[in-house]
């Protein structure tokens, strides 16, 4: 692509002429180098973007409403986060009018930790979700972006049976811990999951936990 | 009889067309991206699979250090005419009874991040080292007897209505700060938070569901 000026070769004892002296200048370092800055800008402004994790939390509301919807205790899974990236959970509720209390189960962040235990209790939403995916991808079903995320948050909306997650995160838990439980939620496809405080009497069974 | 060699002449194309063209778009480019400002403290965000990206703008942003430091941001808005900044400096400086120079006013508009109590914002404005300036940003004090975080965001939240909120926290704070700023969101009607995360993808797939046991 570059042009090589070739020299002609003077004939020796020839007359000697005025080289004729080409006026086009190569520009290809040029275009080099406005390539370069062109994959530079466009890279960064795309991949500079930071990525969000959305969560919702309820409103505070002082005020006690008079028709709290009743769950079933055996579909509620309590999860307790604390020092050094332990998760504990522990299934239904702890009441201490009611004993015996739950024991702790401790379990970690890795891939047979709490996310085996969360799509074991998640299954039936998890599979449904995750055939809905592949029959797209496969192209069995042909649909847009929005209505996939529609036809999964409807398939969420009408859950009945999945987990009702309850994230709770003691005095000593790092930030991180309640980035990456969020995130198995999301991973996980869980339907219901809240934010809460934990309590005195959790406190308590944390402190009896195994370490 | 010899033959006549042809001049070896190399094939040359007109780059000048190319040449415009590339010119053209670096110039946009370099035109429309807006670099990232410096922000107030090294932060390191922890991972999620979360593929969303962050408002480019309307955006309040409350920076979680490590060592808990809290510091605020917010943006000018879509529409540079706007200037939230300013008007929201001159808010807090009202409520602070602090008189704001025009000149502090507009150079607050268009820095970023910061961090320090309302006292020191003056000094902060008119220090040029960037040493000084960083030894000022000691973290926007919340506590429960003077919580000037709660005043900026009750302020940003009036000067920019639609403005959301993301929090941006370092893997390693502890939670508990972390909560008591969602708290004081939440007292603030804001109940809708962006967290700030690194990508990191992560597949599960049917095979990752355990078999059922009953």
């Amino acid at each position: 692509m570059a042009e090589i000026i070739q020299e002609e070769k003077g004939k020796k004892g020839g007359k000697r002429r005025a080289k004729k002296q080409s006026t086009r200048i190569d520009m290809t370092p040029m275009v080099d180098l406005m390539c370069l800055l062109i994959t530079f800008f466009m890279l960064t402004t795309a991949f500079s973007k930071a990525k969000v994790m959305v969560i919702t939390m309820p409103e505070k509301d002082n005020s006690e409403k008079p028709d709290q919807p009743q769950i079933a205790a055996f579909r509620t899974l309590n999860i307790i986060l604390s020092e050094g990236d332990k998760v504990y959970y522990y299934i239904g509720m702890a009441d201490p009018k009611k004993p015996p209390l739950p024991t702790l189960i401790k379990t970690d962040f890795s891939k047979d930790g709490i996310r085996k235990i969360l799509l074991d209790k998640n299954r039936d939403l998890f599979t449904k979700i995750a055939e809905y995916r592949e029959k797209r991808v496969t192209g069995k079903i042909v649909v847009a972006d929005t209505t996939l995320d529609n036809e999964i948050k409807k398939m969420k909306r009408d859950d009945k049976k999945g987990p009702i997650i309850l994230i709770k995160a003691d005095e000593k838990a790092k930030y991180k811990d309640i980035v990456n439980i969020i995130d198995e939620m999301a991973i996980c496809n869980i339907a219901s999951y809240a934010i809460v405080d934990i309590n005195s009497v959790e406190k308590d069974m944390l402190k009896n936990a195994p370490k | 009889m010899p033959k006549i060699k042809p001049p070896v002449r190399t094939p040359h194309i007109d780059m000048t067309p190319m040449v415009d063209l590339f010119s053209v778009l670096l110039i946009f480019l370099l035109l429309t991206a807006s670099f990232r400002p410096q922000e107030a403290a090294v932060i390191t965000t922890p991972q999620s699979v979360s593929e969303k990206t962050a408002p480019d703008a309307d955006l309040m942003t409350i920076f979680i250090s490590r060592d808990g430091k809290v510091y605020f941001n917010i943006d000018n808005g879509k529409d540079t005419s706007t200037h939230f900044r300013s008007k929201l400096l001159v808010k807090i400086g009202e409520q602070y009874k602090i008189q704001f120079t025009k000149a502090e006013i507009s150079k607050f508009g268009t820095m970023s991040s910061f961090g320090l109590p309302i006292k020191n914002l003056k000094t902060w404005l008119n220090t040029k080292d960037s040493k000084e300036k960083e030894k000022l940003q000691t973290g926007i004090p919340m506590d429960s007897t003077d919580n000037q975080l709660a005043w900026w965001v009750r302020e940003a939240r009036l000067t920019n209505v639609g403005a959301e909120v993301a929090i941006k926290g370092d893997a390693d704070t502890d939670y508990k700060i972390v909560k008591k700023v969602m708290d004081l969101l939440q007292d603030n009607k804001v109940n809708k938070f962006n967290l700030v995360t690194n990508l990191q993808k992560q597949e599960v797939t049917l095979k990752d569901v355990p078999p059922a046991t009953k």
